[in-house]
């Protein structure tokens, strides 16, 4: 299992948004993690990715424990994400945000590029190829010098996927990337988002486009009022009692 | 050929602190690209003042060696100051730092062996145009070369989201103390330079109302690009000069005059060009692109 949440916790005062969910991810999987609006799935990737403490549980990262660690340790340990209410760079291009992504894979120093060294400069144009790649691969190349500001919300989710994906990320957390979008564009994610799992990175997708959550998970961990009430396949998932009770209600 | 020295002999000394008031500008600047308003500034100008100021008359050293002493004294300070007060976000930074450089200033006030209020005076004049623009032209040259470097792109997201910065791997904390520390070099590095351009150092020249100024400078000339404090600092620093000769014109003080100007410019810069003077070249550039694609 590459990433294993155990009993994890996180309380905001009296608000018991995650209750001690448990659930792991398997390497190379696509895994999404769905509830009704309110369940704690954003509070979850929140933690995983350390910007909230967690206030029980513990998060493993490939059996190295993960939480308490900052922010960028995480990342550099190989966890890229995306957000909801997307996170862009609003000043910076397109191109420059994926660029930012690749902070992790870049090695240049300021000295480098001071004393005139050409791998200071060889280093920028492989990041700018790598980002202008990246950005074809999600349909925006011609939108490349565009202010993110400027772009239209799907363009600027799909930067968002982009940038993630700039710093080669073991586990990929999606956070409702089709949001927003039109048919044409949750079917092209999609198809990245399988494209992506089979070249080995480990996605963990919020999602509320259950046809989608149906068609690209393995697996599927179900979660109401922070608690994780179901856990499986697809299938098993969507017929299970727990789950038709918290997005219906129960049958009296 | 004579009329043009006579005219560098007169502003020699405005010429002066244009440079050293571009250097300030840039100390400012170098905490403002990563998003933090420090206005510690005038307090790190002070130590370095002081610093070079003491060695110049206690001992005989190379110029060179004072300056370098007048640009690390204050990062002695630096780094245990940003290491707690960066935690602290917009206003509240700037309101800790603005208290650490009101502390520098009422110390050297208090303090007896730099004769207190009345400050160092006498101090032999070894700063000429050339020290200063070649200060000016190093710390350009740094800045220049920062841009495209995973560090340049790392301080350019730090200032747009620093917590989507940090889940990208950056170490937003090393980024901002650096900067941090970077500025107060340069303030320091200008205030060694200022006290041997000026033959004196007094605590009252190192009050809230400089870092002020740096910062007016900064907004005036534009943050989106290095160029832009050096701007904003050389057009304000030559505005009293220009004044000067307007208002024997039409018949007004320059006095007056020019802090009212100051504040309609920064008001109108404020308003109509948010990313400083700069921006009318970038502008005017867009414009002709434009143009070029229509004809």
């Amino acid at each position: 299992m590459l990433l294993r949440l155990e009993r994890v916790s996180r309380s905001f005062g009296g608000v018991q948004a995650v209750d001690g969910a448990s659930f792991a991810v398997r390497q190379g999987d696509v895994h999404g993690l769905i509830g009704p609006n309110g369940a704690g799935k954003t509070t979850l990737l929140n933690m995983v990715s350390g910007l909230i403490p967690l206030t029980g549980g513990s998060i493993f990262l490939a059996d190295r424990r993960i939480d308490r660690l900052p922010p960028h340790r995480i990342a550099a340990l190989g966890v890229a994400r995306t957000y909801q209410n997307i996170r862009l760079f609003p000043e910076l291009s397109a191109l420059s945000n994926v660029i930012v992504g690749e902070h992790l894979r870049r090695k240049d120093t300021v000295l480098e590029s001071l004393l005139f060294m050409p791998s200071a400069r060889r280093e920028h144009e492989v990041a700018r190829e790598r980002a202008r790649a990246l950005l074809a691969r999600v349909g925006l190349l011609d939108r490349a010098e565009e202010r993110a500001a400027n772009l239209s919300y799907g363009e600027q989710r799909r930067v968002e996927i982009a940038r993630a994906l700039a710093a080669d990320p073991a586990v990929l957390l999606l956070d409702e990337p089709t949001a927003g979008m039109n048919p044409a564009e949750v079917s092209a994610v999609g198809r990245l988002v399988t494209e992506v799992a089979a070249q080995g990175h480990t996605v963990l997708l919020i999602e509320h486009n259950v046809k989608l959550v149906m068609s690209i998970c393995r697996t599927i961990t179900v979660l109401d009022f922070g608690k994780v009430i179901a856990h499986g396949p697809p299938a098993a998932v969507a017929s299970d009692t727990a789950v038709i009770a918290a997005y219906l209600g129960a049958k009296p | 050929m004579e009329e043009l020295r006579d005219l560098f002999l007169t502003y020699q000394s405005a010429i002066g602190f244009a440079g050293i008031n571009g250097l300030l500008a840039l100390s400012v600047y170098a905490t403002l690209s990563c998003g933090q308003l420090s206005l510690a500034n005038a307090g790190f100008m002070a130590i370095g003042a002081y610093a070079s100021a003491l060695l110049t008359v206690h001992a005989t050293l190379p110029f060179a060696v004072v300056l370098l002493a007048g640009t690390i004294a204050p990062v002695v300070f630096a780094v245990p100051l940003g290491l707690p007060v960066l935690r602290l976000r917009g206003v509240f930074l700037a309101i800790a730092t603005i208290g650490f450089g009101e502390v520098v200033r009422l110390g050297f006030v208090n303090w007896d062996y730099t004769n207190g209020a009345l400050g160092l005076v006498g101090i032999p004049q070894r700063t000429g145009l050339g020290s200063i623009y070649a200060a000016l032209a190093v710390t350009l040259f740094g800045f220049w070369r920062l841009r495209g470097t995973r560090s340049g792109y790392a301080l350019e997201a730090i200032r747009e989201d620093e917590a989507a910065a940090r889940t990208m791997g950056v170490h937003s904390t090393a980024h901002k103390l650096a900067m941090f520390v970077l500025g107060a070099a340069i303030a320091g590095l200008a205030g060694a330079l200022e006290a041997h351009f000026t033959f004196m150092v007094s605590p009252g020249g190192y009050a809230f109302g400089r870092v002020v100024d740096m910062l007016v400078f900064a907004v005036v000339g534009g943050t989106v690009h290095p160029l832009g404090p050096v701007v904003g600092a050389v057009f304000l620093t030559s505005l009293p000069e220009v004044l000067r000769a307007a208002g024997g014109w039409i018949g007004i003080p320059p006095g007056p005059l020019r802090l009212f100007l100051d504040g309609a410019i920064l008001l109108a810069v404020i308003l109509f060009l948010p990313d400083g003077v700069v921006s009318l070249w970038r502008r005017a550039g867009k414009r002709r692109v434009r143009e070029g694609h229509a004809a």
